[in-house]
């Protein structure tokens, strides 16, 4: 076949133009080329007409207070933020009785001191770090949890939370203890005090709460973590188990990850809700709410495994090959060689899967658990309220809180993923 | 050899032999497993018979008895319970191929504007993923279907969009194509069309190898593809007409009516995984290295050529991967109908009939086979994809 060859010589084309100032600027970067202009115009007119609408429906004309949904029936009116206030308890602990709301408060101040200063180990250098992690957390916490009502109906109870979550960062900060303490506290101790707690138990004096009762966004966060937590050790077990030479692990590993990446979440809810009390003997069978916590905790499991192979997988066999050299054992090599060089590559990967994995709480509605979008959900209806702007607003607000976590941790992230790689930068 | 010689070292005892060792694990992992599904098996044995719960598939030809409102294929309420699960089958398989191409559509668009070198494109895009990537699809659906979808007017005061389009609580409603005798001429010349532009394309890139020339493929084929059936069309005396919908009392009578359950799922499920493919997009173009862009413009290609014939056949190779995970998963999150209430196979398999045969752990692992399918299938598609694009790379 003859290829075609250019003979003749393409004239000179002029040096392309490039203007200076504001003018130059604009003309390069927003109104390129006769696709990106008409674009950027359009862009420009879409949030033109859009944010003043935004802002008049969020704020301007939003109804702030009301003791009832007739001001914000009103038509004309923008979002209704009172009802928002109003439920507020609701949408924090679900139907937990009210009288007991402190021990919810307890248990996530108690947790957020801690997993921060799991989370947070050198941040805390400077002063302003060390007056967040001592001060600002403990305080955030205590502001959005309770909240304003309930300092006002139990102040001192509410306030000694407060004074506790200070006590125990300073305690956590000053002693000098060990993370792989702090670790063990967290991971431990901690979970099994909080049952207690929450449950209530005649031998320590509190009245026993009922799961059904339990819910709102304390609950959302408690299946979050719990399905975070486990996630992470059972992941990297079945990433290794993938990557055994032994064959029955190896199938075995490939089995669960496989059969659990390829259905949908649903359908494992589904499973644990109706077939997990089955499968075992009927005194054994798990509580309401534990059935979904299980089946969270196993599809969680099979996503972070993925996500650790990959890393696994970019890890050179010298490092495992020069640990072996140096007479460490398989767990050895792992734990101290290949696991902090895997996990450090992917950690964007892993975080990724815990916004993902916290997004997917949401679905456990399915099975009748009340977690916060099934609480908003169900105080949407509420007759007593019911008008045009209340289901945009509360969507708002939770879309808004789920924003604030995802966001969040992708931004956490980051700043780890930079701290980390340090070692790598050139 | 070293390692040969520690292995038969007299002195080790077998029980530090790596291979020994190994099958003993082995064995010990094979022998709780089997002893867990083992258990497993007997408790449901024991505890179905107790509870009275079918074991059995018997529950599959009898009849359903309830209703579906979306149906593909002919189905009454006295249709089986397997002719329901055809159904579910069928609408899942008819959001999750709508959505994928929306979602695709949509994502390499906000993928190749987030790279724009435009500000306020770049920025408003970037906006779009990360709200999108940071809220939960549930409450997005919920939106869309709770707070936009049900406070549109009732029939009477739908929103016109012409042409016999309306909008309104009930769903979109829009002129039912009637398909007279001779239309099938016009799916003809349509087809026809298209074999043309294939060829035209082939002869088009010889004649540019041969001689330099570049011909108008885009415009050629497009007049080739959309010309045949426009003229089929007249000359087989209009076989095509539309029967317009109508207001009569409360309600439309004719035309077709798409479930606003169903548009809130598409648009849901298509505005979220766009979100996901944007970024995918993204990441393949910024994988070619920059010196393919500035060799390529050197040479003398336009920008548009640039990206046609230099960037995205690289980029689509890393593209190509993760985007079909996020196809399967728009395919699996579109089980998330169940809580909107649109008759997919969860909603009318895992849901209705679950409740009404009781026939859990049957159902339940029915549902998660035709998922499971549905993942192996479109990964073996994707295999021979990536094997072909492999193969170009050389």
């Amino acid at each position: 076949m003859s290829l075609y060859l250019r003979s003749d010589e393409a004239p000179t084309l002029p040096p392309p133009v490039r203007g200076g100032g504001a003018i130059g600027w604009l003309k390069d970067n927003i109104f390129s080329g006769w696709v990106s202009g008409p674009l950027a115009l359009a862009s420009l007119a879409l949030i033109i007409w859009i944010t003043p609408d935004l802002i008049r429906f969020y704020i301007l004309d939003a109804i702030w207070t009301a003791d009832d949904g007739a001001a914000c029936r009103v038509q004309g009116t923008g979002a209704c933020w009172a009802f928002v206030d109003r439920k507020l308890d609701f949408f924090r602990y679900g139907s937990y009785p009210v009288a007991e709301h402190w021990r919810v408060d307890l248990v996530l101040m108690v947790g957020t001191v801690l997993s921060a200063r799991l989370l947070w180990p050198e941040g805390k250098k400077s002063a302003f770090g060390l007056f967040a992690f001592l001060v600002g957390i403990p305080l955030f916490i205590f502001l959005m949890i309770p909240g304003p009502a309930a300092i006002i109906s139990a102040p001192g109870l509410e306030l000694a939370i407060l004074a506790g979550g200070i006590a125990l960062a300073c305690v956590l900060e000053f002693s000098k203890l060990r993370t792989l303490w702090v670790g063990l506290i967290f991971f431990v101790i901690y979970p099994v005090v909080a049952a207690y707690l929450l449950k209530g138990s005649p031998l320590l004096g509190l009245i026993q709460v009922d799961t059904n009762l339990w819910g709102g966004i304390f609950l959302s966060l408690l299946v979050a973590t719990i399905g975070i937590v486990f996630s992470l050790p059972a992941g990297i077990l079945l990433a290794l188990g993938r990557r055994s030479e032994l064959p029955a692990v190896r199938f075995f590993s490939i089995l669960y990850i496989e059969f659990v990446r390829g259905v949908p979440f649903i359908t494992v809810l589904f499973m644990a809700n109706t077939m997990l009390p089955l499968f075992v003997p009927d005194n054994w069978s798990p509580d309401r709410l534990l059935r979904p916590i299980i089946g969270f905790a196993l599809f969680a499991a099979a996503y972070m495994a993925e996500e650790v192979r990959g890393g696994l997988q970019a890890i050179p066999k010298g490092q495992s090959e020069g640990a072996m050299a140096l007479g460490l054992s398989y767990w050895q090599r792992m734990r101290l060689i290949v696991l902090p060089q895997a996990l450090t590559l992917v950690i964007p990967g892993i975080v990724n899967i815990f916004i993902s994995l916290f997004k997917d709480t949401t679905l456990v509605a399915i099975v009748g658990i009340f977690d916060f979008l099934r609480a908003i959900d169900a105080a949407r209806i509420d007759p007593v309220w019911s008008g045009p702007t209340v289901s945009p607003t509360v969507y708002t607000f939770a879309a808004a809180f789920y924003f604030l976590f995802c966001f969040g941790m992708s931004r956490y992230s980051q700043m780890m993923e930079e701290r980390l790689s340090a070692g790598r930068r050139r | 050899m070293s390692l040969d010689a520690a292995r038969e070292r007299p002195s080790s005892s077998f029980l530090y032999n790596p291979q020994i060792r190994g099958l003993f694990w082995q064995a010990v992992l094979i022998i709780i497993v089997g002893f867990l599904g083992y258990e497993a098996v007997i408790n449901a044995a024991t505890n179905m018979r107790a509870r009275g719960i079918p074991t059995d598939f018997s529950f599959w030809d009898r009849v359903a008895s309830f209703d579906i409102n979306l149906t593909l294929i002919s189905y009454s309420a006295t249709s089986t319970y397997g002719r329901a699960f055809l159904v579910g089958l069928l609408n899942t398989l008819l959001v999750a191929v709508i959505g994928v191409v929306f979602a695709t559509v949509l994502g390499f668009f906000i993928g190749i504007a987030r790279l724009s070198k435009n500000f306020v494109v770049a920025k408003l895009a970037s906006f779009y993923v990360e709200i999108m990537r940071n809220t939960p699809l549930l409450l997005q659906l919920l939106f869309i279907y709770n707070a936009v979808l049900k406070p549109l007017p009732n029939p009477r005061d739908s929103i016109s969009f012409g042409a016999g389009f309306y909008l309104n609580n009930r769903g979109l409603v829009m002129p039912d194509p009637q398909f007279a005798p001779g239309a099938g001429f016009i799916l003809a010349a349509g087809l026809a069309g298209i074999v043309g532009s294939i060829l035209y394309k082939i002869y088009a890139k010889r004649r540019q190898a041969q001689t330099g020339e570049i011909l108008p493929v885009a415009r050629v084929s497009a007049a080739l593809i959309l010309l045949p059936p426009l003229m089929a069309y007249f000359l087989a005396g209009q076989p095509v007409s539309f029967e317009m919908p109508f207001l009569r009392g409360f309600n439309f009578v004719g035309g077709v009516r798409v479930l606003p359950e169903f548009v809130a799922l598409v648009l849901g499920l298509s505005i979220y995984t766009a979100a996901f493919i944007a970024e995918i997009v993204r990441a393949g173009i910024l994988a070619v290295s920059h010196g393919q862009t500035e060799a390529a413009q050197s040479l003398g290609l336009s920008r548009s050529q640039t990206l046609k014939l230099v960037i995205i056949p690289q980029a689509q190779r890393v593209i190509v991967p993760p985007l079909t995970n996020q196809f399967l998963a728009l395919t699996k999150n579109s089980s998330l109908a169940v809580f909107i209430g649109y008759p997919d196979l969860v909603q009318v398999f895992a849901g209705t009939v679950l409740n009404q045969t009781g026939a859990a752990v049957q159902v339940i692992a029915i549902t998660m086979a035709v998922y499971l399918v549905i993942s192996l299938i479109t990964a073996f598609i994707m295999n021979l994809y990536n094997r072909r694009m492999a193969l170009v790379e050389r």
